[in-house]
Parts: C-alpha cells; sequence; structure tokens
C-alpha cells in the first residue's frame, strides 16, 4: 500500500517531465538550481494566503509535478518580485508563477470574471488596478 | 533654458492621480525640467509580459517607446529619455524596451504584427523615472530651490515593489534604497524609517481580495504611525489608492489604526517650493490639508 501511494506521489513519467519543461520555456528559468533554502517564502508578503509555499511550488515542478496548477498560490501571488531579489540561485520565482499561470489561463480557465466584481467598486476603482488584476488573472 | 523631455503619463495620471501629475510637472519645471507629454501614447499594459514566448502584450508598450523617437526626430524633445511617473509604466515600459533590445526573434515577431507602425529601433530610447532624475540634477539643486522647509514634517517613505524590483531593473537598491530619504531631506523634512518601505501593498489584488491587500496595506501604515510619521509619502498611484483611499475600509478591520495622510513626493515637492496651487491636496484622502495648515505649510482657507 505504501510503494503504492508513494508510486502514485512520484511518477517520473513522460507527460511530467514535458510540464516541468514547458515551465521552464514559459518561465525562462532552470528550475533546478532551487536547493530549498526557503528564503523566497520566507519573504513573500502573501504567504500567508497561499496554499502552498513559493519554495513548495519550485520543489513540485522540479519533480514534475502539476499539482501547482490547481492550488490558489499561483493567483495569490502579486508578482512584487520580493523572491526575486531574495533567491541566493537567481531564479525568478515571479516568473515561474507567471508560467503556471499563463498555462491555466491559456486552458481559458479565470480566476477573476469582470462581472464578479461589485459595480460598486468597479466605480471606486482606479485603472491600474482593474488592467493590472484582469491583465493577470482573466484568460 | 530649461530641459525638455519627453513624458508618459499613463492612465491614472489623468484621472484618481491628477494631484501626481499636476505637482510633477511643476516642480519638474522649477528645476530646470520640462515635462513634453508624448502625443498618441496608449496604455503601457501595466504588467511586464513574463511569459517568454508572449509577443502580443509588448506591442502597447512598444508603440509607446516608437512615439518617443518620433517625438524626438521633431525637434521638440532634447534627446530621447522618457520620464515617467507612475511605478507600474516605469517598470512595463522599461521591461519592454529590454526585452526588444536583448531579443532579436521578438523584434522579429513585432515587426511583422506592428508593420503599420515603424520600426523600432530602441538604439537611444532610455525610460526613467522622475526620482532619477532629480537624482541626477543633484540633492544641491533641490535644496537650493526649496523656498518653505518642511521644517518639523515627519515623512514615512515608502518604495513599493517596482521601482526597487527586480534586479537590475530598480532605480536604487534593492535591500536599502535612500533615494526618497535624500530627497526628503533635501526638502527639510524629517525621515521616519519604516521596516515595510519595501514590503507589497497587495498591488492589483485589490481588487478581488480586499482583504489580503488591506491587511498587508495596515501593516505598513501602523509602522508609520507608530513611527510617529505625519505623512507618507510615495510614487505609484495604485500604493496611494491601496494606502490612502482604502484606509476607511481598513479601519473597519483594524479599528485601532489611525488615519495618516498619503502624499505623492511631488506634492512634498511642490510645497518646499512654494507652487502651492499645483499641489492638488483636495484630491488625497485622506485629507492632508488641515495638518499641513496646523504645521504651517498652507496658507489658512
Amino acid at each position: 500500500m505504501a510503494l503504492g501511494v508513494s508510486r502514485q506521489y512520484y511518477k517520473h513519467g513522460a507527460e511530467n517531465i514535458s510540464f516541468k519543461a514547458r515551465v521552464e520555456e514559459l518561465s525562462g528559468q532552470n528550475i533546478n538550481l532551487c536547493y530549498q533554502c526557503g528564503a523566497c517564502s520566507s519573504g513573500c508578503p502573501l504567504s500567508k494566503e497561499m496554499d502552498l509555499l513559493p519554495s513548495k511550488v519550485i520543489r513540485l515542478v522540479q519533480l514534475g509535478r502539476d499539482d501547482p496548477l490547481s492550488s490558489r498560490t499561483i493567483w495569490v501571488c502579486s508578482t512584487c518580485f520580493e523572491c526575486e531579489v531574495r533567491c541566493p540561485r537567481g531564479i525568478d520565482i515571479a516568473s515561474v508563477m507567471e508560467a503556471l499561470r499563463q498555462i491555466m489561463l491559456r486552458r481559458k480557465y479565470s480566476d477573476v470574471k469582470l462581472e464578479s466584481i461589485d459595480p460598486e467598486k468597479l466605480r471606486s476603482l482606479p485603472q491600474i488596478a482593474l488592467i493590472s488584476n484582469l491583465r493577470k488573472l482573466m484568460a | 533654458m530649461s530641459l525638455r523631455l519627453a513624458y508618459y503619463p499613463g492612465c491614472t495620471l489623468k484621472t484618481n492621480a491628477r494631484n501626481y501629475e499636476i505637482s510633477a510637472l511643476a516642480s519638474s519645471k522649477a528645476l530646470g525640467i520640462e515635462l513634453i507629454e508624448l502625443p498618441r501614447w496608449n496604455c503601457c499594459g501595466t504588467v511586464h509580459a513574463l511569459a517568454k514566448d508572449d509577443v502580443m502584450h509588448y506591442i502597447a508598450p512598444v508603440r509607446n517607446l516608437i512615439r518617443v523617437e518620433q517625438l524626438k526626430s521633431s525637434g521638440l524633445v532634447d534627446g530621447e529619455r522618457l520620464v515617467t511617473l507612475c511605478e507600474m509604466c516605469y517598470n512595463t515600459l522599461k521591461r519592454a524596451d529590454i526585452g526588444v533590445k536583448e531579443d532579436q526573434e521578438r523584434r522579429r515577431k513585432l515587426r511583422e504584427v506592428m508593420e503599420e507602425e515603424p520600426p523600432y529601433g530602441g538604439g537611444g530610447v532610455e525610460v526613467i523615472h522622475l526620482l532619477q532624475l532629480i537624482r541626477e540634477v543633484g540633492w544641491e539643486r533641490v535644496k537650493k530651490r526649496v523656498v518653505r522647509p518642511l521644517k518639523g514634517l515627519r515623512v514615512a517613505p515608502y518604495y513599493g515593489c517596482l521601482l526597487l524590483r527586480p534586479r537590475g531593473l530598480g532605480i536604487d537598491d534593492a535591500n536599502n534604497p535612500t533615494i526618497f530619504e535624500r530627497l526628503i531631506e533635501s526638502l527639510g523634512a524629517e525621515v521616519v524609517g519604516i521596516p515595510f518601505k519595501a514590503k507589497c501593498c497587495g498591488s492589483y489584488q485589490t481588487v478581488h481580495m480586499g482583504h489580503v491587500a488591506s491587511e498587508l496595506s495596515y501593516r505598513i501604515l501602523r509602522q508609520a504611525v507608530e513611527g510617529k510619521a505625519d505623512v507618507i509619502t510615495l510614487a505609484c498611484p495604485l500604493c496611494e489608492y491601496n494606502l490612502g483611499e482604502r484606509q476607511g475600509e481598513i479601519r473597519g478591520l483594524f479599528p485601532d489604526l489611525k488615519y495618516i495622510p498619503v502624499l505623492y513626493f511631488t506634492q512634498l515637492i511642490a510645497l518646499a517650493f512654494g507652487l502651492e496651487d499645483s499641489v492638488g491636496l483636495e484630491m488625497n484622502n485622506p485629507d492632508p490639508r488641515p495638518l499641513l495648515r496646523m504645521k504651517g505649510f498652507l496658507r489658512e482657507a
């Protein structure tokens, strides 16, 4: 049973290897550089809202696992680049988050829908907030 | 003879952040810089396309950069520098410029999809932020122009994200920036350092995750209040919205927070330069005018 579970979790099939390659291609980052120091997670101002810490997202992608695609983390990230300046390995984690978001957005998944925003709020929000939000989170 | 430079306003500078634009134009003029608005400018895209294969989101910023080259060739500006005020515009335009210059393939694809525009050479265009320009002009010149030193005003600078990050793009050291501090001192005011001066305010998450933006902004505001700052100063219309405009909502969640006015750095400059008609303080929320009158930096209404 235990073996079954581990097999399920650590499959290294062609599909998962191509997932990792896809993320590396879209983000332009070498995911293998990460040695799990956790500097990104400790510096992230939004980690409290995340279901997967940024460093865990990187680890899962290293293993070829696509779980981060269904996480809240990739949508909570505000691309503030705090992780990017902290990473001692020079990985732009914000771009990895973007790559994961892009995979979902290109599957027509939208995390924010314009009609879900309160009309009252819509009128008071500055353009800069709306455009950046929808550019990042809407397919 | 003043220096004439191309200037990119961006969307919010014409609406919610009109006070930022008014005070920036007047302050720059007082320092001998004439900011010439880019003709036919369009949205910069607000956020940079981080996905490496994304060419589409380069079109809007690159079109603006082409306008800079056109403005230069018309002889209306000195040089091909593009001055920005908004942090997001600065970041997006700067990154688009770098992305085009460093990647020949991207340049080729862009030419294909932008066939009605002249190709972007990108030789001389340089995107800069007004703070950089003022630093270049020199703190001494700023000091000399001050007619009403902001003596006794305690100012907490807040940098936000995109002026300092990512690596290689920041206008100052990402871990220990001092450009705001130097400016505040040059205007005669007192600096209040806050540990979260470069932590995210919640950015665009303010649209659909209001409580998250409120919590992040609250931590920044509380540090400023605890440091006994009179005002916070910043350079980004989105930070201003989150830290200023949203204070009412933040107080709903954290009733212990005291209101603290949030001013664009250009408004502080305009105040210290005696350009009282070009500060636009009536647009700030919370209203900083009672405090500034009490401290003697504004005439009685």
